[in-house]
């Protein structure tokens, strides 16, 4: 009887392993393959030789992709809306969280401003209306464009305000005593203290300004202006010929577009590989940080 | 004295100064905005007031559409399995990531499982078109050793929504587990040896302490999947589907693109566009009102 149980569980753990371990497998073959066909000929990659391994290895592509300029454009653009958008993200999911992470005995307005805040989550005027928002408000075709309307993300002021009320209280009433005002409490006390949560939510806002894509394919009038996703939208999911220069057809004819379409996919997610590592061990005390709740 | 624990308010009104008055414009702009459902609107006319009003004619123009139920049918059905499928797999990963012992095993599983996460559906549509490509892609390269025909995953309406709902649920199905374990390691060990010393086998430790253990969490997530009824992904639809999917695939959030920003038809866009809104806020309202009723949760 013991023994047969004992065999079941160990059925039960062998077979566990081997699915779990698949699954993630299946996680990462479709990138290792991509990977893979990027760094091949284009011979082999028409031919369908390409598995998990390089065929006839080169560099080809990448030096075709890396050489086109609009490819450059698109990350000037990216790393500009990440550097102005994450800038004004931070500061302003700092200055909402602060107030809103009062009492409303200490602050009696509080309610109204959260409801006003909330209410961005619950209802949404939808596409249309945006766009004309944004074309009115002149910012159409500019930077501005990507990173005014989503200024406040809400979930995130939600988040710190409550790492906000996780902190001792004696801390503030302690400045407070000594004759800091709010601003000062905040930038001096309560910021150094939630490094730990500023950092996860820097982390989010960088990837969420890295992978937007939609906002520039609406919002910038030409194609140079579009930050890498929305160009990489148009290369490698929507191939919109008219994009494609004379001489960037006369080496496709040797780069092939199989590979040279790997290896501006990889291009793209390589920042979001490399930040990888330190998104987990945050997304695990953002974790945590959600739910730190009174 | 007891007077200097607080300090005066105004500094917290001006903090929260710029982020209203951002929120003002490009939040509750659209919804002022919204009056152009019941517009005739031109855009080459320009002004938001100056457009002569056309009732519920807008409305009815999508109702009469032939499109305009499919388009109801896709976007429900892709999303309603995308909520459960989305649902159950995490679930059982993570009751079988808890049963493994070896710690570098589980972290190395659950690091590879959340990658996708953080990749956008460009990233992730430009591999799955090249991965699921009928002619050159490794998948049908793969069953074709089986003797399996060619399948156009990306082309062929009865392929279209399986590929959509099983795509989104790698996607994401890590991300939730993730969240279910770190429930499951805040079950009190103690429960595990008093059932232990009463008899309990694995199955029944599970059945018994496990998963009512993840009950509060399960229900949270649950209640808040209904705000999302409406929401069939536009990021994902839009990067993988084509013409010839229309009839399977083409879901409320790309209609609304389409005729709204390609057919420069914004009167009827932003009708639908309403239409989403006010059934989305309808169940996100509700969701919120559950997750608070049933497992105590609040957003602020």
């Amino acid at each position: 009887m013991v023994e047969q149980l004992t065999l079941g569980r160990r059925l039960f753990v062998g077979t566990n392993y081997v699915v779990l371990a698949l699954l993630s497998i299946l996680c990462l073959v479709p990138l290792i393959h991509v990977l893979a066909v990027s760094f091949s000929s284009s011979a082999a990659a028409t031919a369908g030789l390409v598995k998990l391994w390089p065929v006839e290895f080169t560099i080809s592509s990448y030096q075709f992709v890396l050489a086109k300029p609009a490819f450059l454009t698109s990350i000037g653009v990216t790393l500009q809306r990440v550097a102005i958008g994450l800038t004004i993200n931070m500061v302003l999911t700092i200055l909402v969280a602060y107030p809103l992470s009062k009492e409303v005995n200490k602050f009696p307005m509080r309610t109204v401003y959260v409801w006003i805040f909330v209410v961005t989550i619950l209802f949404q005027g939808g596409l249309i209306p945006l766009y004309m928002t944004v074309k009115y408000t002149g910012i159409m075709d500019t930077i501005w464009a990507l990173v005014l309307p989503n200024a406040v993300p809400v979930f995130n002021v939600v988040l710190l305000l409550n790492f906000f009320r996780g902190l001792p209280k004696e801390l503030e009433e302690a400045a407070f005593m000594d004759g800091a005002g709010h601003w000062r409490t905040l930038w001096q006390i309560i910021v150094p203290l939630s490094a730990p949560a500023l950092a996860t939510l820097t982390l989010f806002a960088t990837v969420g300004h890295w992978n937007s894509w939609f906002d520039g394919l609406i919002f910038m009038d030409s194609p140079s202006h579009y930050p890498l996703q929305s160009y990489l939208q148009t290369v490698v999911i929507n191939r919109d010929l008219s994009l494609i220069s004379s001489s960037d057809m006369k080496s496709l004819a040797e780069v092939n577009d199989r590979t040279a379409k790997a290896a501006q996919i990889f291009l793209g997610a390589l920042p979001i590989l490399l930040v990888y590592p330190f998104l987990q061990r945050f997304f695990m005390k953002g974790i945590v940080l959600g739910s730190v709740k009174e | 004295m007891l007077q200097k624990l607080k300090s005066p308010n105004w500094p917290l009104h001006l903090m929260l100064l710029p982020g209203l008055i951002l929120v003002l414009i490009y939040s509750y702009g659209p919804m002022i905005g919204i009056v152009i459902a019941f517009q005739k609107f031109m855009p080459a006319r320009g002004g938001l007031f100056d457009s002569p009003w056309a009732g519920l004619d807008n409305f009815r123009y999508v109702l009469d559409m032939p499109d305009s139920m499919r388009i109801l049918k896709n976007t429900i059905i892709i999303a309603v399995f995308k909520i459960v499928i989305g649902f159950i797999v995490p679930v059982v990963v993570s009751l079988l990531l808890n049963e493994v012992r070896k710690e570098v095993f589980k972290r190395g599983v659950q690091t590879l499982i959340y990658l996708p996460h953080f990749l956008s559906w460009i990233i992730l549509g430009g591999i799955l078109i090249d991965v699921l490509s009928p002619s050159s892609g490794i998948l049908n390269q793969f069953l074709g050793m089986f003797g399996i025909e060619s399948i156009y995953f990306l082309g062929d309406n009865s392929w279209f929504r399986p590929v959509l709902v099983i795509t989104d649920v790698w996607k994401e199905f890590g991300f939730n587990t993730i969240v279910y374990l770190a429930a499951l390691t805040s079950i009190n060990p103690a429960l595990y040896e008093a059932a232990i010393v009463d008899g309990a086998g694995r199955w029944k430790q599970t059945m018994h302490i496990t998963l009512p253990g993840m009950m509060p969490i399960i229900v949270l997530t649950m209640t808040l999947a209904i705000g999302n009824v409406l929401n069939a992904g536009f990021d994902q639809v839009f990067n993988l589907y084509s013409p010839q999917v229309y009839e399977s695939g083409d879901i409320i959030d790309t209609f609304v693109y389409r005729i709204g920003l390609v057919d420069a038809q914004y009167g009827v866009a932003t009708a639908v566009g309403l239409f989403k809104s006010i059934v989305s806020f309808t169940f996100i309202s509700v969701s919120y009102y559950l997750a608070y009723r049933l497992a105590n949760y609040r957003i602020f």
